[in-house]
């Protein structure tokens, strides 16, 4: 019995078996995609996060080539023209000793863009070394590992940051002077070290546990068990199949901890710490200009509008990037 | 739930222990005398300092001392304010510190899950959008920067509320207050947010709606109760966060707390004050994420098995 | 009683689903998970849907209780329970129709109860749905019975823990004592024992059976796995794409499958009688619900997939018994090719 009955008009040649050429129909062609190209794919069509990377270019040219282009040293006191409002021959106008303001906001925004390049680097190298080595033996070389990785995390850490710069600057200012260790660093001054040296040793816990926990989930995996079976050392484990494999959290973790840097550097230098005059940080610029708040208002305006751009763009970029790298991830 | 107590207790005091011995080496590094940096001092006043804290015996035996004197309360004095001793200055300005602060976690808290709620239950609408946009921008911008264009347009230009505030009159919380909270507000909203979404796509929220409850019942019963736990998580930091942000909070609006004069000492190199209120400020916040942590227990009844 | 009144009771269907059709409206394009179905089910039975993931056999149960939720849709056709229909109801009679008339539980016992309130305040919040406001003594007094009810030792005790203090057979139960709260009409079950062990899948399905006798509800039992379907439904549904292929009594589609998917789902279940038999898997992917086939969903995996298969839907033919199968295979036209495909 038939219900549907318009079926009626369909030719009995209809009712043979299809060919494969007629089943081949039906094949998907679906190219398969390798991991990086994938996620370029997904980088590309995030418009949002494409825009804040061009923005960080932009800003990492202008940080670059900025102080070349201008007229006037970072550090030149022009007398008779302090505290200029912006004009021509000062596009962000000049502080109170006279000096270009945009020379010293282009100057700040190269030290916070290293402060936060470096210090990224720093915090992945130190982290992904204890986060794999952790995971990776395990048992009670993790558990300690791990407690201490605990106590770290629970001191509070800008204190100590604070606390870290008080004592060791003073140390490193004469490790800079001619014929010391650290001479060759002393173009950066030494709050600037100073800053590197205490952020690298107290921000690189988070990235320690995330390799860690990568490591752990990846060790379990069957192609580690073979190249273990197969007489592997545990470096080239190391090296060869579980770092390449949580690559992706690594990177997008060190892109998040680009602006964290930053922002503590500024938070630094404002609070008086970090980079010493005549040298600027956008977070020095900002606290001078506080002083002359009141009559100078736009000499705050620069450098604050600087932070808040890097910052922005590259949480902006790394949330895109953490999307585009791992899906799973995304919230 | 004892066991997660006692090992959070345990881990509490060896921070601490770590951040005291910590201290104490740190001060031993700095130039000169610890207790007096570089600052001209008295014969007489240096004297008495170190026959007091045994500067002449080794090292192990001041480590003692120091300890003993600490868990009496007593930092030494400060050098910029001769005669003062650290316990009065932090007794004396802790509490304006403490008042803003509580009214910034507050605010943040309040406002903050009330934004990140809206945003989830309204995803990819108008609102969503202009929530997310703000506090995009409140993650991005420094609290300093904040708190001066704030000032700047408020107390300034248009002269509604007071640029400078000793926190006695309830418009002088709003500007510092405001700046505050911004950071830790917006990613207060950015959790909730996320979390949100996370919580009213699992398995029991489904049950719930099979169940016949209204969707209020369903999204503030069911599902807050479970998407708020990050945000206890995230206590600790944020009060962290605000605690260190008010050293420039204060600074800017001149707030005669704690964070501003702990800023004032770093500047004048006053040591002992350094000193003292990072010692004070840790204890606060490892007490705090201690009882952050007990707090959890409450509010997550599957805490045992997770640790 | 009128003869008349006798025919009524008789057709009186519990549920009624006619031509049902459900998307999901993503990003990616228009989701067909359900795509015209139709069936009945009449009270105090046991109706069986199988099918493989994606074949939409969880969402035509979700929209019976009107679980369908942004960005899904019911697109078209009813659903008539106890002869109302479900998808014209308002906003206030659907919360008081779930749970009360129709109770659902789920898959994963693991995540489908509240991991931050007890079992005693999850049973009594659907206790008081049912009833309005119950004292204490009562809501403990009720909430201890249907513990018992469903096998869990020291109910009082049992009450006052946390989902994660039981075990997945027992927070199974604990779902089943919370939907049996409101004294529905009709449980459905959506894989109630996949997540489980096999000894304790036993057991909640030997639990299930008793209830429906006790109670005399019906049960939707919606599964992948044959096994559980023989062990339980009166009828079966067999769904493949979002759309049924056959169905008909539980005895008719086991002795005389006719649906090619159906006879490949047969085909995968170990037979123990059958000693040393290959298991034979039924080949290629499961239906991509974006890119539906023009025609027969299932032509792409199917052996004996003819021309017409490819591009014409097919045509539902039913037996004397009302087994129902829509193939091309059993049309009159197709009988020289499927002898062929016999002989080969």
């Amino acid at each position: 019995m038939i219900k549907n009955n318009n079926s009626e008009i369909l030719g009995k040649d209809l009712f043979l078996p299809a060919t494969d050429e007629e089943k081949a129909t039906f094949e998907v062609m679906r190219p398969s995609i390798g991991y990086w190209r994938d996620a370029w794919n997904r980088l590309k069509a995030n418009n949002v996060a494409i825009g804040a990377l061009v923005v960080i270019i932009l800003i990492f040219l202008a940080a670059i080539i900025g102080p070349m282009l201008s007229p006037y040293a970072y550090s030149q006191i022009n007398e008779g023209r302090e505290n200029l409002t912006p004009n021509f021959q000062h596009i962000f106008g000049t502080d109170s000793l006279g000096r270009d303001l945009f020379t010293r906001t282009m100057i700040g925004t190269r030290i916070s863009l290293a402060v936060g390049l470096v210090a990224a680097a720093m915090i992945s190298i130190i982290g992904i070394v204890y986060g794999a080595v952790s995971g990776f033996f395990g048992g009670w070389v993790d558990n300690i590992m791990m407690r201490i990785v605990d106590v770290i995390y629970s001191i509070p850490t800008i204190l100590i940051v604070i606390l870290l710069q008080v004592v060791i600057k003073h140390p490193l200012d004469v490790l800079v002077e001619p014929g010391h260790a650290l001479h060759f660093m002393s173009g950066l001054g030494a709050g600037l070290i100073s800053i590197f040296i205490v952020l690298a040793l107290l921000y690189w816990v988070d990235m320690a546990r995330i390799v860690r926990g990568q490591v752990l989930s990846i060790k379990e995996q069957e192609y580690v068990m073979a190249a273990k079976v197969l007489g592997a050392s545990n470096k080239n484990i190391i090296f060869k199949h579980l770092i390449p494999n949580c690559i992706g959290q690594i990177i997008v973790i060190a892109t998040l901890k680009i602006p964290e840097a930053i922002f503590a550097e500024s938070f630094l230098s404002f609070i008086g710490l970090g980079v010493s005059s005549p040298m600027a940080s956008l977070g020095s610029l900002s606290q001078t200009a506080l002083k002359g708040i009141y009559s100078f208002p736009y000499m705050l305006i620069f450098p604050a509008a600087s932070i808040s751009l890097i910052i922005l763009s590259f949480n902006i970029f790394g949330d895109g990037l953490r999307d585009a790298l791992d899906p799973r991830m995304k919230k | 739930m004892t066991r997660y107590i006692t090992k959070r207790l345990l881990v509490s005091l060896l921070t601490l222990w770590i951040m005291f011995t910590l201290t104490f080496f740190l001060m031993h590094f700095v130039p000169g005398s610890p207790f007096i940096g570089d600052k001209k001092m008295t014969p007489q006043i240096l004297a008495n300092l170190e026959a007091k804290y045994g500067l002449d015996k080794p090292l192990i035996v001041q480590y003692g001392l120091y300890f003993k004197n600490v868990l009496q309360g007593d930092m030494g004095q400060s050098i910029t304010l001769i005669g003062q001793d650290v316990k009065d200055i932090i007794a004396r300005k802790f509490p304006y510190s403490l008042k803003l602060g509580l009214f910034a976690s507050a605010m943040a808290i309040v406002l903050g899950t009330f934004l990140g709620v809206t945003s989830a239950l309204r995803r990819n609408t108008g609102i969503d959008r202009f929530i997310m946009l703000i506090v995009t921008i409140g993650i991005a911008v420094p609290s300093f920067v904040v708190a001066t264009v704030s000032m700047i347009i408020f107390g300034v230009q248009l002269n509604w509320l007071p640029t400078i505030s000793s926190l006695d009159t309830v418009s002088s919380f709003i500007l510092p207050g405001f700046a505050l909270s911004f950071f830790p507000l917006s990613f207060i909203t950015r959790l909730m947010r996320s979390s949100m979404l996370d919580v009213i796509n699992q398995d029991y929220i489904r049950t719930a709606r099979a169940k016949g409850l209204s969707e209020g019942v369903v999204i503030f019963k069911h599902g807050l109760r479970n998407g708020i736990l990050p945000i206890v998580t995230y206590a600790g930091p944020m009060l962290a966060g605000i605690l260190t942000g008010s050293f420039v909070i204060e600074s800017i609006f001149s707030i005669p707390g704690l964070g501003s004069s702990f800023v004032t000492s770093i500047t004048a190199r006053d040591y002992p004050t350094v000193m003292g209120v990072t010692m004070f400020f840790g204890a606060f916040l490892i007490f705090m994420n201690f009882l952050v942590d007990i707090m959890y227990t409450f509010v997550d009844p599957r805490i045992n098995i997770i640790n | 009683m009128s003869a008349d009144e006798v025919i009524i009771i008789m057709n009186k269907k519990l549920l009624e689903i006619n031509d049902l059709r459900v998307s999901f409206f993503t990003p990616a394009g228009e989701v067909k998970a359900v795509n015209g179905i139709t069936y009945s089910l009449e009270p105090g039975k046991v109706l069986g849907i199988v099918g493989e993931s994606g074949s939409g056999k969880s969402v035509s149960s979700y929209s019976v209780i009107g679980l369908i939720d942004k960005p899904g849709k019911i697109v078209g056709g009813s659903v008539i329970f106890d002869g109302k229909d479900v998808s014209t109801m308002t906003k206030q009679e659907r919360l008081q129709f779930a749970g009360n008339e129709v109770a659902m539980i789920f898959q994963d016992p693991m995540t489908s109860l509240n991991p931050v309130f007890t079992i005693g305040t999850q049973i009594a919040e659907s206790l008081r749905h049912k009833y309005g406001k119950l004292s204490k003594q009562e809501i403990k007094k009720r909430s201890v019975e249907l513990l018992t009810l469903v096998g869990i030792n020291e109910p009082a005790k049992r009450l006052v823990q946390y989902p994660h203090e039981f075990s997945g057979g027992m927070r199974q139960r604990a779902m089943i004592a919370m939907s049996l709260a409101g004294s529905p009409k009709l449980l459905i079950a959506d894989e109630p024992t996949t997540a489980l062990d096999v000894t304790i899948q036993a057991q909640i399905l030997e639990l299930l059976k008793n209830i429906q006798k006790k109670t005399g509800m019906a049960i939707v039992l919606v599964t992948h796995d044959l096994g559980i379907v023989a062990d339980m439904a009166d009828d079966v549904i067999v769904m493949y794409g979002g759309k049924i292929v056959e169905q008909g009594s539980v005895y008719s589609i086991f002795k005389n499958p006719s649906h090619p998917y159906t006879k490949g789902l047969l085909r995968s279940l170990p037979d123990l009688n059958a000693k040393g038999s290959k298991l034979i898997p039924i080949l290629g992917n499961t239906v991509d619900l974006l890119n539906l086939p023009v025609g027969c969903s299932f032509s792409p995996r199917c052996e004996q997939c003819l021309k017409v298969c490819i591009n014409h839907m097919p045509a539902e033919y039913r037996d004397a018994d009302g087994h129902i199968t829509s193939c091309w295979l059993l049309d009159e036209r197709a009988k020289d090719s499927v002898e062929v495909q016999h002989n080969d």
